[in-house]
């Protein structure tokens, strides 16, 4: 570790860091625009110049850009020289002379990166008088808005959209002082990680559309930290709410997990919590088949009534559903007539990915998938089904970069030297998939297999380990076998326990020859792997197949989830769910269930790392977490603190599920975590068009946080802060001020993954080749980032972009199936688009996993036939193309 | 001794001194039948003005109820469909209001300004909450001539990116014209 003397003080800089990281640990405060901790350095803003000296009577020195200059032994430094801090004033008078007089129109206001720069160099009066220059803006879709007077020029939003996120619909044009950062043409950016621009870019360019059609300024937020239900993943996040309703959600730092970024079904897919679909207030089938509206009280004792006059009472858990919420329902209905909600199929899926957990095979986290240099990934959706994880593949075939910039001696952040000297060089990526996929622009090899095929192909890979004659089998056997670390992907969007087999057979196969080899497979529901745990020795259909005559159901779609048959014998039933669904339409009893940002939660990703979700703001009128409800019903209400240590005392294995934050007596110098920052206003306004009369502040029993401005912000634990902000970091580039060292851990984290002890030794699952197919009998449900959640469908600017229904398949089913391009095919009375594409499996027929086509499940491909004249409605044709490619 | 008779002058001065103010002209006056002179600056209730356009000139940025130091303040945004930002509502607790004027410092619009209108008595508190109809009057208040929108480089209805101070007109990004 070289020393180096900034200011005559010595610092002990990290190796290999560039000076702007080493003076942002050290909490000295240096301004920048372009550097990114996740995106390295371009040198392009100017704005983190300092002196350096070429030696000890060098008194003069030259002004240098900290984020482009390497550290080394004895160098010297200077931040507070008057040129540095002049030239930095200069470099943000220059950047201003464009901007428009924005601030209190701009979304951005109050946590502006630019701002913060701005008052740092002490930047107040613009001297120059011509005239600034303006840009007309684009629109770019329901999520983000565009305005480009803001923009300074930094490159951020192409790095990272381009470069990191490998989107192609973005880029800088023009040319001198007239370059504009947008699409060629005005229309939905495509990327799924696009919303990511709004934290990426440092002014106000980019902003959060859905936020800002109820904007609230960040100091007025009332914010949890929270973790996101919208895919099995558990990226961490900020969920934050004005008046009553829920505003935005933002990244929260997780260095393990999701890093900076977040994809935009996580990211504005929370408007389901201010849904006009929400279960406002508990209801009970009256004797005309409609429901009344009654007060809580009544529904329970209706509820309760039911269970004592059921001839076998069942609770259904939920894989969707917090670990304190499904325990509060075994307490309720006995371990013996619990089940977790998922079908025989479901079960048996995660039963492997628990199996796989457990095991000594390595599970890396989904940051650490960035350090893979040989990825294939098997039968798995990952950019529609496990978003975030798809940014970390993309980041993993870097590795060939990093490997050349080290044998030229060039540092990883030297971004655009890396990527220059890489040119097209990545390291390998290997899709075994059944259609285009959103990774083929980075993989090396991508190969179209129906699932048996897929299924038969792991099992060649498998073989051909361990043989060495040559075919395309083992070449990729190869490239595992040779990388430095292999990762084996795979997952549970093709509804296939074979292919997970097949996949964790050969992990084990590749970890016999390369002990770093790593196994990621990514479960379906954001508490799956949880839910699993509780049980998935017993499936929803096994305690149905009991013929009970009374279920209560805990947020989970059972009517779209189990074929129609298996809920035959339900006489009786009671739902416990945040939003209208096919299931509370069937209900005798309906209960208002909090929804995640309204229930205190512990959700088990497919990491297996537990994580805890914290409730945001106090529910309105009867509604309430469901732990809460079935509690109740039970005797007395219990706290999901208690119900975490009699869950945790059962269960052995789930006994840190107590420990990754802290529970309700936590206390910092005597007081709470605030939910609201010290400068949240009108409180004593906010309801006083209600009654002049201020109503106390909402008090939380539940846990160490409280819905107030008053308490500790700064000090509290990683898991329970509420905003990153420090003074004169008003933006979430305030995130260092809690870290080490920038881009490493979160100074307090401690929700390490603490649940499996990865010890048991896995013997390979008997799977056997899977019989030749029939043409043109495989059909498969394609996953979609929007459209295939049920929660996030619900917000209206997620429901925008999804899907028409459509069905693809290549040219020959096609013909057999008498289907042409574009024109229109028919399955039980639904209406789709036929996509011809040869880029899908020979046999299979995909049709879109979207609310419009529940009915479809089980159809056979002979099941869709050809509409005659049929004309596409024109949004059928755009949104289907816009969202179903690769084959854009 | 010496003390005692010290003591004693300085009571007889004082008498002397309130003696004589029997003589000064008063300062009191008998409100309400004779009002007394407030200066345009003078703190009292708060309104909204409007701009010289006649559009509400608050944007809703919420500056002045972050400034307010009894958060009587409350605010929603929301824009019209060219992209106008104004409130949603504009809540203020007179009850609670102190008058001290700083939510008119903080307002970059000149939207929010005191008035020398004090007299603001009710029976009921409740009515001492004003909503934004109660708030806006129809002109501009202390501050002629000021549109924050024809200086902000957001364009509305009726001014276009360009348009604004100083602006230049849009550029056109596909020319390439040194
Ligand atoms: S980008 Fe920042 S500095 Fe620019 S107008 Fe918006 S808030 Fe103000
Ligand atoms: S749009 Fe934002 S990120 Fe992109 S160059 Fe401009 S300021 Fe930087
Ligand atoms: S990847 Fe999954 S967990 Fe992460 S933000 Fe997206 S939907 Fe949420
Ligand atoms: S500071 Fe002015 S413009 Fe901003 S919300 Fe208040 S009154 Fe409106
Ligand atoms: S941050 Fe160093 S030049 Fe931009």
């Amino acid at each position: 570790m070289p020393n180096i003397i900034v200011d005559g003080q010595t610092i002990e800089a990290k190796d290999g860091a560039n000076l702007l990281e080493v003076l942002l640990n050290e909490g000295i405060n240096v301004p920048y625009f372009c550097w990114h901790p996740a995106m390295g350095s371009i040198g392009a803003c100017r704005q983190c110049a300092v002196v350096g000296y070429a030696n000890e009577d060098d008194t003069r020195g030259r002004i240098m850009m900290s984020c482009m200059t390497p550290v080394s032994e004895g160098a010297r430094f200077s931040v507070n020289a008057d040129n540095a801090e002049s030239f930095r004033e200069s470099v943000v008078e220059n950047l201003m002379l464009n901007h428009p007089h924005d601030c209190p129109v701009c979304e951005e206001g109050g946590e502006c990166h630019l701002q913060d720069m701005t008052v740092m160099v002490g930047h107040r009066d613009r001297q120059y008088e011509g005239l600034k220059t303006t840009y007309r803006n684009q629109y770019l879709g329901p999520f983000i808005g565009h305005e480009m007077n803001r923009c300074i020029t930094c490159y951020r939003c192409v790095r990272y959209y381009k470069d990191y996120a490998g989107g192609d619909d973005l880029s800088a044009f023009g040319s001198r002082d007239r370059v504009f950062f947008g699409r060629a043409e005005s229309g939905v950016l495509e990327n799924e990680f696009a919303g990511n621009l709004i934290e990426v870019c440092p002014t106000g360019v980019f902003t959060d559309k859905t936020f800002s059609k109820h904007y609230t300024r960040k100091w007025d937020l009332q914010t949890a930290p929270t973790v996101c239900q919208s895919c099995s993943l558990g990226c961490n996040t900020y969920t934050s709410e004005r008046y009553g309703e829920v505003r935005r959600v933002h990244n929260r730092y997780n260095h393990e997990v999701n890093g900076y970024f977040l994809c935009d079904r996580g990211r504005f897919g929370a408007g389901h919590v201010n849904s006009a679909n929400r279960i406002p207030q508990a209801g009970i089938r009256n004797s005309d088949g409609r429901y009344d509206p009654v007060d809580l009280e009544t529904a329970l004792s209706a509820v309760s009534d039911l269970m004592s006059s059921s001839d076998g009472l069942i609770g259904i858990g939920s894989p969707r559903a917090s670990l304190e919420a499904n325990e509060a329902l075994i307490q309720l209905v006995g371990e013996e007539n619990y089940c977790n909600g998922m079908t025989d199929n479901e079960c048996e899926m995660h039963q492997v990915i628990l199996d796989v957990l457990a095991s000594d095979l390595i599970t890396p986290a989904m940051a650490e998938v960035e350090d893979y240099d040989a990825i294939i990934i098997v039968g798995e959706d990952i950019t529609n089904h496990a978003p975030r994880l798809a940014l970390s593949i993309r980041q993993s075939i870097r590795q060939r970069a990093g490997e050349l910039a080290e044998s030229s001696g060039i540092a990883l952040w030297h971004d655009a030297a890396v990527r220059e000297l890489a040119q097209a060089e990545k390291s390998p990526l290997t899709l075994l998939t059944p259609m285009a996929d959103r990774l083929d622009d980075v993989a090396t090899h991508s190969i179209r297999l129906a699932p048996n095929e897929i299924i038969n192909k792991t099992i060649e890979i498998t073989n051909a380990v361990n043989d060495a004659t040559p075919s395309s089998a083992r070449e990729i056997a190869q490239t595992l076998i040779e990388a430095k670390k292999p990762l084996i992907v795979s997952g549970t969007s093709l509804n296939s326990p074979n292919i997970l087999k097949a996949t964790t057979n050969l992990a084990i196969a590749v970890a016999q020859h390369n002990p770093e080899t790593g196994i990621f497979l990514c479960a379906h529901e954001s508490n799956s792997v949880g839910a699993s745990l509780l049980g998935s020795d017993r499936s929803g259909e096994a305690l149905l197949a009991t013929k009970p005559n009374t279920a209560i159901v805990l947020e989970n779609d059972i009517y779209s989830r189990f074929a129609e048959g298996a809920l035959e014998s339900i006489d009786h039933l009671v739902v416990l769910t945040p939003l209208d669904d096919s299931t509370a339409s069937q209900a005798d009893v309906v209960l208002p269930a909090g929804s995640f940002a309204e229930a205190e939660g512990t959700f088990i990703n497919s990491e297996g790392r537990s994580q805890r979700s914290m409730v945001v703001f106090k529910p309105k009128g009867d509604i309430a977490p469901s732990y809460q409800l079935l509690t109740r019903l039970a005797g007395h209400a219990k706290q999901a603190s208690t119900l975490r240590s009699e869950l945790a005392a059962r269960h052995e294995a789930l006994q840190p599920i107590t420990s990754i934050a802290p529970n309700e007596q936590f206390r910092i110098a005597g007081s709470k975590v605030a939910r609201m920052t010290h400068r949240s206003s009108g409180r004593t306004a906010m309801s006083a068009d209600i009654s002049v009369r201020e109503k106390r502040q909402p008090e939380d029993q539940e846990s160490a946080l409280a819905f107030t401005m008053e308490g500790n912000q700064q000090q509290a634990p990683a898991a329970l802060r509420t905003y990153s902000w420090s003074p004169g970091w008003n933006s979430n580039q305030s995130i260092h001020k809690f870290q080490d060292e920038v881009g490493g851990p979160d100074r307090s984290a401690v929700d390490k993954r603490p649940l499996f002890e990865q010890t048991r030794r896995l013997t390979p699952y008997d799977i056997s080749v899977e019989s030749e197919f029939d043409p043109g009998q495989i059909v498969i449900l394609q996953q979609h980032i929007f459209g295939s959640d049920p929660s996030s469908n619900e917000a209206e600017e997620i429901a925008s972009l999804i899907p028409q229904p459509y069905v693809r398949m290549n040219s020959t089913t096609a013909s057999s199936l008498a289907l042409t391009h574009r024109g229109g095919a028919k399955c039980r009375d639904i209406e789709m688009m036929v996509l011809v594409d040869d880029d899908v499996a020979e046999g299979c027929l995909i049709y879109p996993s979207i609310p419009a086509t529940t009915a479809l499940a089980g159809v056979a491909s002979t099941d869709f036939t050809a509409i005659e004249g049929w004309i596409a409605p024109s949004e059928a044709v755009k949104a289907s193309l816009i969202t179903t490619d690769g084959a854009r | 001794m010496g003390m005692i008779l010290k003591a004693i002058w300085s009571q007889l001065v004082t008498l002397y001194r309130v003696l004589l103010h029997t003589f000064t002209p008063t300062d009191t006056v008998s409100y309400p039948e004779e009002m007394p002179y407030l200066a345009p600056r003078y703190r009292g209730r708060i309104v909204l003005t409007r701009d010289p356009g006649g559009e509400e000139r608050c944007v809703a940025c919420n500056l002045c109820a972050v400034a307010c130091p009894v958060d009587c303040i409350a605010l929603q945004k929301t824009e019209d469909e060219h992209g106008r930002w104004y409130a949603d509502f504009f809540r203020i607790n007179f009850s609670r209001c102190v008058m001290c004027g700083l939510c008119e410092e903080a307002c970059p619009t000149y939207a929010i300004q005191l008035t020398p209108d004090f007299e603001m008595c009710e029976y009921d508190r409740q009515n001492m909450v004003y909503e934004k109809e109660h708030l806006l009057i129809s002109g501009q208040g202390k501050y002629p001539g000021y549109s924050f929108y024809h200086v902000a480089g957001k364009a509305i209805k009726d001014k276009d990116k360009g348009e604004s101070l100083n602006e230049a007109t849009p550029i056109d990004v596909r020319s390439l014209l040194p």
